[in-house]
């Protein structure tokens, strides 16, 4: 069978979590139908090759380096135009991006330079000989649609956290090619990058989000959300909407229909109500915990477990609980 | 300057949805309609511009049914200065399919920017703004949550998980809006009366062949009804062993 592309996220010559969730999905797509070779691309400063292996370890046979000085951070037209060579270079069925910031940039950029379809933000995937389907939440998560895709290559980008990483391990072939333009003639640059709460876990990557609504009246009352998360230990902190606007948290902490779209293992609602607004956002979460003083908020109707009751209460006493359980 | 801001009408997505009889389309008994929510946000962004420069044109376009003419009307009604219907019943799931249709209206337009939402509400996909940008060859920047222009350049700011960039690239340019840049005006009476006599051309859309099709659609299992385990701080240690022996999750 032919081979499937799996483009590999990185940041700061780091691998991102998804780039390995690609890597899994291509993996998982050739394995069920007829197999076939996954080939990563890998894109960065020099030395970024150093992190072929780890992509073989989950089942690339493959992985394409490009290195340049230049692309030590993501330049949409460059890789772009590199991606998509490398699309045309080879007899490709497929590739998987992540729907992450960069790959939700990236991938229809490529799918439209190669006049091919791209089903965006999938959280599963079949592939049955030729044919190709997807699932995609649409209408804030309320109407899932399974989407076929009928034109060779099928490009698809992964919903973050939808496919947990499987070691399927080999030692990829590496290959090293460079951009398919010079990153001096691209039109759009990118001049810095801030580092924003970098050593904070990220709302995608986060197996247990902690967030937090009006209920908590001040942007300093976050410290109990944050203190929360800290003693679970591998924890997000998220935000309502109402709470961003306000700016007692920055925009990209904001969990709704125009914020980020969340599905970790543990959702805890502190202080939030629950508008459609949010919901929308975090309805897909495995386990909901709600604390909120309003028996009546709409947030119960949709949590796992509900405590009514002062958050100022209950918060730091789950906190010390947590804690306690933590230190045996 | 010259600014298009293309648009899309949404059904209001506080409805509850069910599917039609064909499952693999909504049904549209009592659907509501609006403009999609990140649509707005560019459109706002597209009239500030318009308004500081002094001069110049905002364009609104939208493919789709009849039915956007509304959505048109509104746009108009907010400020836009002419607006033009793609008309394509349905509108088709593949982004590339109406990127197709979209870079044709623009491409001989020469417009100075072209601004979408950073995705549908509804459809949620964020590709026909990359995808028209690549059509039509112009440098693109998405999601983006800041935006300064001056002197035939712009500077943009894009959020990352956990981090910002910023862009910048010259004019002409394709951009896509993310929320948080500028609240969308609501439209003021005499907006609304200066609208009905805007133009609203009507053309066809020169869709692209669509390669994604939409197979089925149905409605998430329901979660299990809510459940109140107890009051107040004393209920935290039940919490606790029902996560960590019911749930597993700690």
């Amino acid at each position: 069978m032919a081979p499937i592309l799996a483009f590999a996220e990185s940041r700061g010559g780091e691998l991102r979590k998804v780039a390995l969730e690609t890597v899994t999905a291509a993996r998982q797509a050739a394995d069920s139908s007829g197999g076939g070779e996954v080939h990563a691309v890998l894109i960065g400063a020099p030395g970024i090759g150093a992190r072929a292996e780890a992509l073989g370890r989950y089942g690339a046979d493959v992985v394409c380096c490009v290195e340049h000085a230049a692309l030590d951070r993501y330049n949409p037209e460059v890789f772009a135009a590199t991606v998509a060579e490398r699309l045309r270079s080879g007899s490709y069925r497929a590739a998987f991006f992540a729907a992450s910031a960069q790959g939700r940039d990236l991938a229809p950029r490529v799918a439209a330079k190669q006049r091919v379809s791209l089903a965006s933000d999938v959280t599963g995937f079949e592939f049955r000989g030729e044919v190709v389907t997807a699932q995609h939440p649409a209408y804030t998560g309320k109407v899932i649609v399974t989407l076929r895709l009928t034109g060779v290559p099928a490009l698809l980008s992964l919903r973050p956290g939808s496919v947990v990483p499987v070691e399927r391990p080999r030692t990829p072939r590496l290959e090293t090619a460079g951009p398919a333009m010079d990153p001096a003639a691209a039109r759009v640059t990118v001049s810095e990058m801030s580092q924003r709460g970098a050593t904070k876990l990220d709302l995608g990557e986060a197996t247990i989000i902690v967030s937090g609504g009006r209920g908590l009246r001040a942007a300093e009352n976050f410290k109990l959300v944050e203190d929360l998360a800290e003693a679970i230990g591998n924890a997000a902190v998220g935000a309502t909407r109402a709470v961003t606007d306000d700016g007692w948290r920055p925009a990209t902490d904001q969990i709704g229909q125009t914020g980020r779209l969340v599905s970790p293992d543990l959702y805890i609602a502190v202080g939030i109500s629950g508008a459609i607004q949010h919901l929308a956002g975090m309805r897909t979460a495995k386990t909901i915990v709600a604390i909120n003083k309003d028996k009546d908020a709409p947030i119960f109707r949709i949590a796992d477990y509900g405590i009514v009751g002062d958050l100022f209460e209950v918060v730091p006493r789950l906190t010390d609980e947590i804690r306690k359980v933590r230190r045996h | 300057m010259k600014i298009a801001v293309c648009i899309k009408r949404v059904p209001d997505m506080e409805m509850r949805f069910s599917i039609a009889g064909d499952r693999k389309s909504l049904d549209q008994a009592g659907l509501k309609y609006e403009m999609g929510d990140f649509d707005g946000y560019a459109l706002e962004v597209g009239l500030q511009l318009a308004e500081k420069q002094g001069s110049g044109e905002v364009a609104v376009l939208s493919v789709g049914p009849d039915g956007v003419q509304e959505t048109l009307r509104k746009g108009l009604a907010m400020g836009a200065t002419r607006a033009v219907q793609l008309k394509a019943e349905p509108v088709p799931f593949d982004g590339l399919a109406i990127a197709h249709a979209l870079a044709a209206e623009l491409k001989d337009s020469a417009y100075d920017l072209i601004l979408f939402g950073r995705m549908a509400t509804d459809t949620a996909s964020g590709t026909v703004g990359p995808m028209t940008a690549e059509l039509l060859g112009l440098p693109c920047v998405t999601a983006i949550s800041k935006l300064e222009i001056a002197n035939g350049r712009g500077t943009a700011r894009r959020d990352l998980e956990g981090a910002a960039e910023t862009m910048h690239f010259p004019l002409p340019a394709v951009l896509t809006i993310d929320e948080g840049i500028a609240r969308p005006r609501l439209a003021s009476l005499k907006g609304i009366m200066a609208a009905k006599k805007k133009p609203l051309e009507v053309r066809p859309a020169q869709l692209g062949e669509a390669h994604l099709l939409v197979e089925s659609m149905a409605l998430p299992p329901d979660r299990p009804p809510g459940r109140i385990i107890g009051e107040g701080a004393d209920a935290v240690p039940e919490l606790l062993r029902l996560l960590q022996t019911e749930a597993k999750v700690l």
